[in-house]
């Protein structure tokens, strides 16, 4: 199976559609198979319209796809919702009461009393989800003693841990039983590497944490609350501090003294919180404070669409805070990005002493992926020009060849001011304008040599030369990625570097293609804009989106296919 | 470097209290970090030879948060203004204040936002004229003493700037005490407030007795009520043993 297969799970949020979705996605996991989750959920905790996409492939799978081949209906309106999606064989699990007027052509429907078998577990109506599990790994030509292991593993410790078992046991059987002979093969045991289901808020927190991200304040915000969840429930194994800020105003600065205390520190939004951050970001700039800030994007401004994804910060995390300071800005395209950029992330706050972004979108957030086991064995820590000791002649803001001074902490015995204003290279503030230069250039060459010395060149997908040439960033990676296995003459410029910009490696990329097009989340083509502004190459075919969703792998196969066919 | 403030101004004195108080409890570069937000009081820090961190306007409280959690060893110092720490900073002041970190809010309270020449300030009485409100400020102002014992800091007190022994005796029992230390410090504005002046403050100021029990937290709260006339307490108000 080299083709991917999309399954669907809807129902109403608070009857465990995510929660089943993820369970499903390691079921396939651990059947020796790759997923790719899509979440779709409103901006409240019950009720309302919940959806996952589960999409599986013996191939590791990258990004969501618009159709269905396999719908578990956990109520009456996902079947409205989704009829259209269905592929032409697609098959329709639904509780047994469940009304379908009108069944599309090819379309197969299995019945299942779910909300019936639910009750018959002993743990309720609620566990209907589970026993669809069941079923559907039936129907799949799946194993009942993974999907067991794994809901043991799951729910263990859990209430209704024992009832969990008996549902998915229960609806397994009664699959065997009434449409045993219907079952496909897709998901028959198959060996294959060991590998992690995560989504990239995960990715970020297990970066930070192998990265031995000391302190972190962070105030609760969609899409990126999933990294807080985990760092505060795993600080004392690891031995960093979590807190929750009042603000995130607070957030940064907290983050801000902690570091100036030596302490590896990391703080994460959305760009709401990321508006109020703004005015620490550039403290930290101008103090010389090492930082990793996260922040993803979803759909803005002001409240948005808060549970959905969108790639509009862009220019606003190039440019936020009044002035010039240097800024790194890192965009990673998936969970193993986002997990090795978080790393490298806290080395390039320590080398250069400057805030470092990473700008995700909420799908990278949010989506859940089967991804290789990740490997630190590569990963060394580097704190930078870095002393606790005392220095003779101590001087914080010392000018340097590179931009940068060496840095130290209170309590090591130097003194040394750690300024807003302007300062001279002690700290003491001033407003002498020959300081004011050595001090500006002294900071903004930190960026020249972050350029010189630490960025790798983009990465070019697929073929050098190429009919067409797709650039984009962030989660659109999968979806694009996903959709050249169908075209061997297109290739993919990823970007991830947004600042400082692999100004030359872009060009000379793109000054040899033959057509580009440019793709992005947001409605004014970001990207492109900074492409021009560095490059000084116009991209004029753009494929953007700003409705909320991802672009899908079908969207970029069509747009592929319409400019082949010399249209646009 | 030499401080720059006004001649007269009640900064100086504050400056020369923490510098006592420093050089007796023995705060220094190896045990010791100072924070100060932006008005005429975040000045101080080019004048005192311990690390500093020179912030932003209202958010020295978080900042020093953040460093006293990453290295509980440290005394941390918060020099704050009245539009600094009420004002723009309000909400990082209760919140610090329920949190109770050990650190120490020095709050230099003068009544008016100084360094941006003169206009009304959270702790402005009613009716004071000033360059943002020629008629009279119409707000009432913030009692920071009330509030801090209302959001749970551990220590509480007020001084006049110009009792510069008392002060610097109270500096150094507030950074002792465990939990969130403020004191209020009434401290002149010889250029730009004309009724909070030494003057007023040496003629309305007096110091709370022994009789009164500053770990009563209605008390205290109702004691921090008391601003006017021969009415305006020094000392310690609150006391809260964490």
């Amino acid at each position: 199976m080299t083709d991917v297969f999309s399954l669907k799970i809807g129902g109403f949020a608070g009857q465990g559609v995510k929660s089943s979705g993820l369970l499903f996605s390691k079921f396939a996991v651990d059947s020796g198979y790759n997923i790719y989750n899509y979440v779709e959920y409103p901006s409240l905790i019950k009720g309302g319209h919940n959806v996952i996409q589960v999409n599986i492939s013996k191939d590791a799978v990258l990004g969501p796809s618009v159709k269905t081949d396999f719908l578990i209906a956990l109520n009456q309106e996902t079947v409205g919702l989704h009829l259209s999606e269905l592929t032409s064989k697609a098959k329709i699990l639904c509780d047994a009461d469940t009304n379908i007027p009108k069944l599309p052509a090819g379309v197969t429907l299995f019945k299942v009393p779910l909300s019936k078998l639910a009750k018959d577990s002993g743990g309720g109506e609620l566990l209907g989800n589970t026993v669809a599990l069941g079923a559907a790994a039936a129907l799949l030509g799946g194993t009942l003693k993974i999907l067991s292991n794994l809901t043991n593993k799951e729910y263990e410790g859990q209430r209704f841990a024992e009832n969990n078992l008996e549902a998915a046991a229960l609806g397994f059987r009664y699959v065997l039983e009434n449409y045993s002979s219907k079952r496909i093969d897709l998901l028959r045991y198959s060996k294959s590497d060991p590998k992690i289901v995560l989504n990239g808020n995960g990715a970020v927190a297990l970066g930070a944490m192998s990265a031995k991200m000391e302190f972190s304040a962070i105030y609760p915000m969609s899409p990126i609350s999933g990294i807080l969840h985990i760092l505060a429930k795993k600080q004392k194994e690891y031995g960093y501090i979590y807190m929750q800020p009042e603000d995130e105003i607070s957030g940064i600065n907290m983050a801000i003294g902690a570091s100036f205390a030596g302490k590896r520190s990391m703080v994460a939004t959305s760009g709401g919180g990321f508006c109020l951050m703004t005015e620490g970001l550039g403290l930290a700039g101008m103090t010389e404070t090492p930082l990793v800030i996260v922040e993803g994007m979803r759909g803005a401004p002001a409240t948005g669409l808060p549970t959905w994804s969108e790639q509009g910060d862009l220019q606003f995390v190039l440019h936020a805070h009044q002035g010039e300071f240097p800024r790194i800005v890192l965009a990673p395209g998936d969970l193993t990005e986002a997990f090795y950029l978080t790393m490298e992330a806290f080395n390039l706050a320590d080398r250069y002493q400057t805030p470092v972004i990473i700008l995700m979108d909420k799908n990278i957030c949010d989506n859940d992926q089967s991804a290789p086991e990740f490997d630190i064995s590569g990963y060394k820590i580097d704190r930078g020009k870095f002393t606790a000791e005392k220095v003779k002649d101590y001087m914080r803001y010392k000018l340097s060849e590179d931009g940068v001074s060496l840095r130290t902490v209170p309590g090591s015995g130097n003194f040394f001011i750690a300024n807003s204003d302007e300062h001279d290279e002690f700290g003491y503030s001033s407003e002498d304008a020959e300081n004011r230069i050595s001090q500006m250039r002294k900071r903004m060459e930190k960026l020249e040599s972050c350029a010189k010395f630490d960025m790798p060149k983009p990465v070019l997908f697929g073929p050098e030369k190429a009919d067409v040439t797709i650039v984009s960033w962030g989660s659109n990676k999968g979806s694009i990625l996903q959709a050249l296995k169908k075209f061997p003459d297109v290739n993919y410029l990823h970007i991830v570097r947004m600042n400082p910009f692999p100004s030359d490696a872009v060009k000379r990329i793109l000054r040899g293609a033959h057509h580009i097009i440019d793709m992005e989340c947001n409605y004014t083509g970001q990207l492109a804009s900074l492409i021009l502004e560095k490059t000084g190459i116009e991209i004029k075919d753009k494929f953007l989106k700003y409705d909320g969703r991802p672009i899908f792998v079908e969207e970029v196969e069509d747009k592929i296919e319409s400019v082949l066919k010399g249209g646009k | 470097m030499i401080p720059n403030w006004c001649p007269g101004c009640g900064n100086l004195p504050i400056w020369g209290a923490f510098k006592n108080a420093a050089s007796k409890a023995k705060w220094d570069n190896t045990n010791t970090v100072l924070v100060a937000g932006i008005g005429c009081h975040g000045h101080i820090l080019n004048f005192i030879s311990i690390t500093s961190f020179g912030g932003l306007h209202g958010r020295p409280i978080p900042v020093a948060e953040g460093m006293k959690l990453a290295n509980p060893k440290l005394n941390v110092f918060i020099f704050t203004g009245d539009g600094d720490c009420l004002g723009e900073g309000g909400n990082h002041f209760i919140h610090a204040a329920r949190r109770n970190i050990d650190i120490t809010v020095l709050l230099h309270d003068n009544g008016v936002y100084a360094l941006t020449t003169g206009q009304t300030s959270p702790t402005s009485p009613v009716g004071y004229k000033s360059k943002s409100t020629p008629e009279g400020n119409m707000d009432n102002p913030l009692n920071p003493l009330a509030l801090a014992i209302a959001s749970g800091a551990a220590f509480v007190a007020r001084e006049y700037a110009g009792n510069m022994k008392n002060l610097t005796d109270l500096i150094i029992e507030a950074n002792r005490h465990k939990g969130m230390s403020v004191v209020d410090i009434l401290q002149p504005c010889v250029t730009f407030n004309k009724e909070f002046t030494h003057k007023f403050f040496q003629e309305n100021t007096y110091y709370l007795d022994e009789s009164y029990d500053p770990t009563d937290r209605i008390s205290a709260i109702e004691k921090a009520q008391d601003f006017g006339s021969k009415n305006i307490p020094l000392g310690i108000l609150y006391l809260k043993y964490l």
